[in-house]
């Protein structure tokens, strides 16, 4: 192949025939309170583990509801579940448990997958 | 100077004919035309009927060489019309102002002398060959109306550096605007019709309007930019059958902050690559656009992508012609696929010619003017040419 310089850029479609929509529903029919998230982002302003990492519980909430699960395990593991931001939530928002659920959404359904049993089992 | 009216319109596109009128409304409070008739009208514009000044696109002589020639020999020798090629013609300098390397106050001081050159030639009526060139007179145009400050600072800048005086063009028409107004005329003289002479039936089209052309000034281009007839117009009246795939509208991606800078271009072929996508089930028979970057890249980049993924987008691996609407006029109308200068497509043409039934002398491909044989370019790894 002639050398181009560049590759094709992934695209950002969202495919909603593609979209696993059951792990949605199982995140959002939860105690959690996940529903009323209204996206402001100061779970991920407040979060520890997101100023040492690129940790960002408020992406990780968008991947979910967009059904892209791609890197989001590996995420998931960089909690450590303190809380805080459970604390700030002004929508009162259970995040932890929340986190907790995506944790346990992704371990159900992706059982053969030794990395993400991997990090999911982390913690 | 003749206003597209219902009589070159006499059944609006389909997508139209929803929007008709009550049929219960009292007589006399009924308008004199159907309502898709009037809302149509709103979809129209004005092109001059004669007389026109012709400006050069910088990369279709390059890209696609016969389009512009064919443009001109179709104007003068089919419809006997007026037109000026220019020689001291220039650049409106739209890849360098949409990149940010050109000024604004350049650029209009740069499109003021173009415009002293038709005002010199004693013509009103002005046809740049390029999307991005309408795009830019349009927009400057548009600015001078709202600002004539601006204009009167134009004109003092052309006249400081140059000397020239300029009027405004009573009329801007883009080329594919006058085959469109005379498709029916030029019907009537072709040679050939979109039809696959194997099966009969017509030949599906993709069509493709450059985003300048109507995104920018929705009201420049025929049926605005939600619904662009002037491709799908002639590809309707000369047999064809134009393909409504989902991704019709989107951008081919050659827009100039993409494609200028390589590490970019990654971005650029996947706006091309998610239309053929969207065409493929269609299975097009070829595209045909209105714009130079538009023919270019959905042309060019299906070698590309069929080096990089082994993907081509027709079943038998010959990718999907992309033709400017010159070019289609100039097949039909019997020119020689050669002298359209067909052969420098990346996209091989000759299956499309055997659909139609055109008759082409394979030996002649590479034939230089002077009768000599040019060497045959390298063949792609997977396209099959």
């Amino acid at each position: 192949m002639p050398e181009f310089g560049f590759s094709i850029s992934k695209g950002r479609t969202i495919d909603f025939d593609l979209l696993d929509s059951a792990r949605t529903a199982a995140l959002e029919g939860d105690d959690s309170g996940l529903i009323k998230c209204m996206d402001c982002g100061t779970c991920t302003a407040t979060c520890s583990a997101g100023a040492f990492s690129d940790f960002s519980i408020r992406k990780i909430h968008t991947m979910f509801r967009r059904g892209q699960y791609d890197g989001v395990a590996e995420a998931l593991s960089k909690c450590m579940l303190c809380g805080k931001c459970t604390l700030v939530c002004p929508r009162s928002v259970n995040l932890r448990h929340a986190i907790i659920r995506m944790r346990q959404t992704l371990r159900t359904s992706v059982p053969d997958d030794d990395d993400l049993r991997h990090y999911l089992n982390v913690l | 100077m003749e206003t597209i009216s219902n009589n070159l319109h006499p059944t609006p596109p389909a997508h139209q004919r929803t929007l008709s009128a009550s049929a219960d409304q009292p007589e006399g409070l009924r308008p004199a035309f159907p309502a898709h008739q009037r809302y149509w009208n709103e979809y129209v514009k004005e092109i001059a009927d004669d007389r026109y000044f012709y400006e050069r696109s910088c990369i279709r002589q390059t890209f696609f060489p016969g389009s512009e020639a064919a443009f001109l020999k179709i104007l003068r020798d089919e419809l006997g019309k007026d037109i000026r090629d220019e020689v001291n013609q220039h650049t409106c300098t739209g890849i360098g102002y949409h990149s940010d390397i050109v000024p604004l106050e350049t650029t209009m001081t740069i499109v003021a002398r173009l415009f002293s050159l038709m005002t010199e030639a004693g013509y009103k009526n002005y046809v740049p060959s390029c999307v991005t060139s309408f795009g830019v007179f349009s927009e400057i145009v548009h600015k001078w109306e709202e600002q004539p400050a601006l204009l009167e600072k134009t004109r003092e800048l052309l006249f400081k550096a140059t000397g020239r005086e300029f009027e405004i063009p009573e009329n801007i028409a883009h080329p594919s605007d006058i085959i469109y107004k005379f498709r029916n005329e030029l019907k009537d003289k072709m040679k050939y019709r979109l039809v696959n002479r194997y099966t009969g039936r017509p030949l599906k089209v993709v069509d493709h309007i450059g985003c300048h052309y109507a995104k920018i000034f929705p009201e420049k281009g025929i049926g605005k930019a939600e619904f662009p007839h002037v491709l799908a117009g002639m590809v309707e009246s000369w047999g064809g059958e134009v393909v409504d795939y989902p991704e019709r509208r989107h951008c081919c991606g050659f827009g100039f902050r993409q494609y200028i800078i390589q590490e970019n271009r990654g971005y650029s072929i996947a706006n091309s690559k998610k239309k053929f996508e969207s065409m493929e089930p269609y299975e097009p028979d070829f595209i045909v656009s209105n714009c130079p970057g538009c023919t270019m890249f959905l042309d060019k980049w299906q070698y590309v992508i069929a080096e990089m993924e082994h993907k081509t987008y027709d079943k038998e691996g010959y990718g999907i012609p992309s033709l400017t609407y010159e070019e289609m006029a100039g097949l039909l109308l019997g020119y020689d696929p050669w002298t359209l200068g067909l052969q420098l497509h990346q996209v091989q043409v000759e299956h499309l010619l055997d659909k139609i039934g055109i008759e082409y002398d394979p030996d002649d491909k590479y034939r230089a003017a002077d009768g000599s044989l040019l060497p045959s370019p390298e063949k792609p790894n997977n396209l099959q040419v």
